[in-house]
This record gives C-alpha cells, structure tokens and sequence, in this order.
C-alpha cells in the first residue's frame, strides 16, 4: 500500500478512528497534501486506534496495549503523522507516560513519540519549505482550535498560515476560538447536558462571526460541533482543514446532504 | 458541610436550567478571564514568574516539615500559638475550646476555605455563638443559607437582585437596587459586629517560615477589621500555605491577585505577626494558628502531591467550561471547578465524589492559567485512573471498555466492524445525517450524528493503492 516512491521521507498515515470510520475525505486530503510536501506515504492496516479512550478512561492497561500496537505498526517509518492533534498528542505525549517504568517499551515509544506529528504542524514545522498550498475555497471561514492541539501540540499559527494561502478563503475568528466545543471523547455522551451547553455557546460564538464555513483539525470537535449546527438548522458548512487545503472540500460538509454530482 | 458530590448530574443539569444562575456566570466568567488577561499581557515575566513559583513551592514542599518547623517557631517568638489539626473534627475542637475559653459570643470571619473544609460555622452555632462572616460575599450566601459556590468569589452565583431581596429581608426596607448602597448597608450592619466581636477569624493566605506572620489579602478590608478589632485572632490555613520568607511572598502575591481577580494586587494586603505588642495601637490580645491537615500530608506522600502547590486563586475555576456551565454548588462540596474535581476525592474519598474526576473533557485551559503550573488534567485522570483499579468504576463502562479493548487489538475484526458500521450509519442517514440512534441518546439527544459515506477510509484507500 505505497503512493508513488519519491526521494523524500516515508511517512506512515495514522487513520484515526473518526476519519476512518466517518470521513474517508480527509484521509484522502492528508495523503494528498503530504505526498504533495514530498513524502511516500504509506498506511498500516495493523492500525486501530491510539487508545485514547482507554486512557483518558483510566484503564491504563487498554490503553498501552493499543499503544503497543502503534508502535509496532508504525515504528519503522521516518514519521507519523495524522489528521488529529488529539490522537497524535496521545502518542507524543501519553505513550511515554505510559511505558514509564517499562524499560523495554519506554525507548520505543519515546522514539515513535519524537517522530509523531499532527498533520498541520508537521506541514508546516516539519515540512514547511517543501509546503505549496494550491487550493481554492470561496468562503469566509471561521477556525475552532481543538484543545490538545493547541494546548498540547501549541498548534495555533500553523492553521492560519497555511489557510492563508488558499485562493479565495476569507478567515473570520470567532470569541473564544481557544475554549472547549465539549466534545471531549466520551464526556459529550456521560455528561450529556453539560456538553449541549458547552456546545451551544460555541455555536453562538461561531454564528457571531457571520462565516458560512467551520473549520477545524480534530473530527472529534468538529462532528459535535456540526451534529449541534444541524440540529438547529443553522446553514454553516463543516471541514476538516485538510479538506479545504487539499482542495477536496468541493463535495458536502459534514452531516450535509451528498451532493448529487459526486 | 455535608458533602453531595455523588448527586453531581443531578444538580449540574438542574444548574443548567436555572436562569438565575446562568445570567450571573455570564456575567462573571467574562470579567475574571478578561481581566486577567489583560494583566497577563501587561506582565512580559508572568510566564517566568509561573515557573519560579512552582519551583519555589515544590522545594518548600519537598521540604515541608523544615519550614513549618520554622515557621511555629517565629511564630512562638512573636507572642503567639501554633495548633497542629490533625483532621477536621480536631481543628473544630481547637478553635471551639479556645473560643469558649474566652467566653466568645460572637465571632467575626473573614473568607476562609480552609473554615469551609472544617465546617466551623455550624459548630460555633451550634456552641451558642454568633457567627458573622465579613467578607461581602460570604455574607451574602450566610444570608441566603447557602455554600460558597466559587473559591475567591463565594456569592458569584447571586444576581444583584437576588441580592436586594436577601438585603431587604435581612435588614428591613426600603429595597435597595444600586450595587454601592447595597454596600453601604452591608458595611453599617458588619461595623457594630466588628466592635463587639470577641474572636476573629481568618484564612491565611500566606505563612511566612522566616517571621512567623500569616498574610491575607482582601478587596473590602474587611478582613483587617476582623483581625485587629476582635481580642483573640484565629488564623486558619492548611499546612502548606508556608513560605520561606517575605521575599518568597511577594512572588506568589504578584501572581495571586493578577490570576485570581485580574488585578496588579488585591486592595488590602495585610501581614500579622503575633498578637498586640505593649506599644501597639490596637490588635488582638491573643494570636494563634490552626495549622490543619485534613489529607494533605498523605498528598505530599503520593502522586498529587502537585495539588499542594495551589495558592487558590480560582483562575482553574473561572476558565473551566464546565464550571462555566454548571456553577459550584453542582460539585457538591467546599471546593469547586478543576481544582476542587481534585482536591473532593482527595479529602472526601474517591468513591464519594466519583463523577468529578469524569466531568472534565480534559481540555487543559486550567492547567494553561494555573499560577503555579498544577497539571490538573492529569492529576484528574490519575483519579480516574484509581477509579478503575479501584473498582468504583460503574461496571457497565468497565465492561464496554474491556470489549473495546478486545476488538481493538483485533485489527481485522475492528475493520471489518468499522465497514459494517459505515454501510449501517449511511443506510439509516437522511440528507446526510442521523437524527435519532438507539442507544446513541446521549449524543442524538441534542445533535445530529454525521452519517458515514459508506465506506471506509481503510476500505477505500486499500482499493485504490492496490494490495497488501
Ligand atoms: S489549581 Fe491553580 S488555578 Fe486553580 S485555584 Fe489552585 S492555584 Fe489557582
């Protein structure tokens, strides 16, 4: 399952669940905009998921055995990259965590660890000389910035600067941009009120801004966030930004109606 | 105060609907998270400052028994008295016995949480002593019988007219409506207690190891009043509140009043050492300090040890989304938001407060605010964590987990799952979406499901790349 060799660096795709399951798009756009950064990319089918739930579930047993199945799908590539501040910080940040006091499994996920990166920051940190954006969107956007990235990957300018770059995208930000949608992995459905209203006032923020787009880098946020902007009729578009950067986000947003050409 | 955390969802949905409430957080989240923002950015070293003050406060409690050692110490050689509270009911008994010893009827306080953790006020009541908080807000919720609801801001739950109401009941009319005359009454009706106040009461912000002074900053003055005008000042703090020296404090005050209220300092900023000296203008006859424990040395002992650096300024609370949305009287005890999602289970016992470890989509704008660098997502997550090792986990989420985990090491089945749930989800979709999903209430609820486009990524890209 190889693209077309290059001389550049092989970088394994990891397919996190949402993506996998809900939006195949992005997968497509990721790859399209890695390949298009000079890198082979690659994608393991011995990959499930990073064990967030796990974890963040407290059963950390689950969670390193799903770790020890990451590293081992992945560790032979140069990167790991992923469409997912909130899975790739898991890697980066947890998996260490996780193997503290196991030596045989610390050094391996300390080095899957250094060469994990979210998708926006390895174009733009890892990959930016080699990184052209050619893409069109005529729309005025707004940017939701999911919180593991950006509080624990500091993803924050990556986004803008290459939205920045798309022909005819309009960026709008939004009051508190930074703050929580309430999505939070399994919390939006045990603490289900509570998320409703977190939810809310980021769809209040977001209508304020007038844009006709959302965007955003972590499904996760972004199927709440657009599950909310349905419910209540409210005609915003929602893209992950790898599909407008690949100029893949021609075709319906998420939870819109399939468009008939496609 | 009897703890009710177990009845967190209950409570946070009912906060939810409650108007009131929901007008007055609005109103207050905006004013501390702007504030203190603006003062951030007026600081270029608060970064640096953040750092300093973790470091200083993990050498003081990687050195915990040596400074209050000191501090009991100068203490003793400014004229006054340290108690070691071992838990609650200790600290009760030795603030009740010197009150009775003095023949106390009425008792002043100033804002203290460590008072709240111990449940002071009934027990005073309860000896046949008047109690009367000082601080506007607590004077406020002592009105209207109710907890504080916010560390620093204990009646932000209250609307200014909430406030009239309880005002005119409590003092007579005419109603008053302005926030200043609402002020000026509280103020009348608190100076005549201040005088005939026998015992006063305070928190301590701050213990100084190097002179044996206790600091406490308010806005109001009211806690000057309550400790230089009574004839026996009580300081209650938990053991590790210690500072090294003067210098050390003054650190942590810079952070302390730009995080909590966004302000450069707080308006008063009072430092006791000892009682009344014979030259002294005023003061109290007798200086003591209830040093309390109550679970804290067994955190210095573990894995939350990190919890004991907080200075308590409820900058946690007021970036919290989730104490945004609910309030603190949802977290059913003293100490509310992410810090109190902490330090309940810590206190009261894990099973006791299970779901606020849960409640947290673990978003980290607590720990990215936090003046002394707490890293409470993680320490909610260790919580969660012993949790599930504990068994307190409901059976229900622990069963889904174990199958979870089954299929997801799995990755030939875990894919051949995920086609039959993208061909199922877009079969049922309409126009794109799920409206309703059995068993799926908890997101269906409120919000649409994104349906799949019926295939999978994996699926997809295994088609056009070829072959394994
Ligand atoms: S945990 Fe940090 S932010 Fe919260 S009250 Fe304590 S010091 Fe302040």
């Amino acid at each position: 399952m190889t693209s077309s060799p290059t001389a550049g660096p092989r970088v394994g795709l990891f397919a996190t669940c949402l993506m996998n399951l809900f939006r195949p798009n992005v997968g497509f756009s990721a790859v399209k905009l890695l390949e298009d950064a000079g890198c082979s990319v690659e994608v393991p089918a011995s990959q499930t998921c990073c064990g967030q739930p796990g974890y963040n579930s407290g059963d950390y047993d689950a969670a390193r055995a799903l770790a020890r199945q990451v590293i081992e799908a992945f560790e032979h590539f140069d990167y790991v990259v992923g469409p997912s501040g909130s899975c790739m910080a898991t890697i980066r940040h947890d998996y260490p965590a996780l193997f503290a006091d196991d030596p045989q499994w610390l050094p391996r996920a300390e080095a899957l660890s250094r060469k994990s990166f979210e998708l926006l920051s390895f174009l733009a940190d890892v990959r930016g000389a080699a990184v052209t954006v050619d893409a069109r969107y005529a729309g005025t956007a707004t940017y939701h910035d999911s919180c593991s990235g950006l509080r624990g990957l500091g993803i924050k300018g990556q986004p803008r600067a290459l939205l920045g770059e798309v022909d005819g995208l309009k960026l709008k930000e939004m009051e508190d941009a930074e703050v929580c949608c309430g999505f939070g992995g399994t919390f939006c459905v045990k603490y289900p009120e509570i998320s409703e209203k977190m939810v809310d006032d980021k769809v209040r923020n977001i209508l304020a801004t007038g844009a006709d787009t959302l965007l955003g880098g972590d499904l996760g946020c972004l199927m709440n966030i657009a599950g909310r902007l349905k419910r209540i009729h409210a005609p915003v578009k929602v893209f992950h930004i790898a599909e407008v950067l690949a100029g893949f986000a021609d075709g319906a947003g998420l939870a819109d109606a399939p468009k008939e050409s496609r | 105060m009897q703890i009710r955390s177990d009845e967190f969802k209950e409570r946070s949905v009912f906060a939810i609907h409650d108007a009131n409430l929901q007008t007055a957080l609005g109103r207050a989240r905006y004013g501390f998270v702007g504030k203190r923002a603006q003062q951030v950015a007026d600081l270029p070293e608060f970064e640096q400052l953040r750092e300093e003050a973790k470091n200083l406060k993990n050498h003081v409690l990687d050195n915990l028994d040596h400074y209050l050692a000191r501090y009991e110490q100068a203490v003793v050689a400014s004229g006054g008295q340290v108690h070691w509270a071992r838990d609650a009911e200790e600290a009760r008994k030795i603030i009740l016995g010197i009150c009775k010893r003095v023949g106390a009827k009425t008792v002043t306080k100033g804002k203290s949480m460590v008072s709240e953790e111990i449940d002071l006020n009934e027990a005073l009541i309860d000896n046949g002593m008047e109690v009367v908080e000082t601080d506007l807000g607590e004077y406020i919720i002592q009105l209207a019988h109710e907890p504080p609801s916010h560390i620093i801001a204990p009646a932000v739950h209250k609307t200014k007219d909430q406030v009239s109401d309880l005002f005119e009941a409590a003092h007579g009319g005419p109603r008053k409506t302005q926030v200043p005359e609402l002020v000026d009454e509280a103020r009348r009706v608190l100076r005549d207690k201040y005088f005939r106040a026998d015992v006063g009461i305070t928190g301590g912000n701050f213990l100084v190891a190097e002179t044996g002074s206790s600091i406490i900053v308010t806005n109001e003055g009211n806690g000057d009043l309550t400790q230089t005008l009574a004839k026996v000042h009580i300081v209650t703090s938990g053991i590790e509140r210690v500072v090294p020296t003067l210098d050390d404090a003054t650190l942590f005050l810079r952070l302390l009043a730009r995080s909590a209220t966004g302000q450069e300092t707080e308006t008063y900023t009072t430092i006791s050492t000892g009682p009344r000296r014979a030259d002294d203008l005023d003061g109290p006859e007798e200086y003591h300090v209830v040093l309390v424990d109550n679970g804290r040395s067994k955190m210095l002992a573990g894995r939350f040890r990190d919890m004991l650096r907080c200075i308590r300024c409820g900058a946690c609370m007021n970036h919290c989304p989730v104490y945004g949305a609910v309030g603190g009287h949802a977290y059913g005890w003293v100490y509310p938001g992410p810090m109190g999602s902490v330090l309940t289970p810590l206190i009261k016992g894990l099973d006791a407060a299970y779901d606020l470890p849960n409640a947290c989509t673990l978003n980290g704008r607590c720990q990215s605010v936090c003046p002394v660098k707490i890293p409470l997502p993680e320490l909610l997550r260790e919580l969660r964590h012993l949790q599930h090792q504990q068994n307190i986990t409901p059976v229900m989420q622990k069963r889904a987990l174990g199958i979870w985990r089954w299929v997801a090491t799995r990755p030939k089945l875990y894919h051949a799952l995920e086609q039959l749930a993208a061909r199922a989800l877009s079969g049922i979709a309409r126009r794109g979406r799920i409206r309703r999903l059995p068993l799926a209430g908890g997101w269906t609820d409120s919000r649409d499901l994104p349906a799949p486009t019926g295939r999978t990524f994996l699926e997809l890209w295994q088609g056009k790349r070829g072959q394994r």
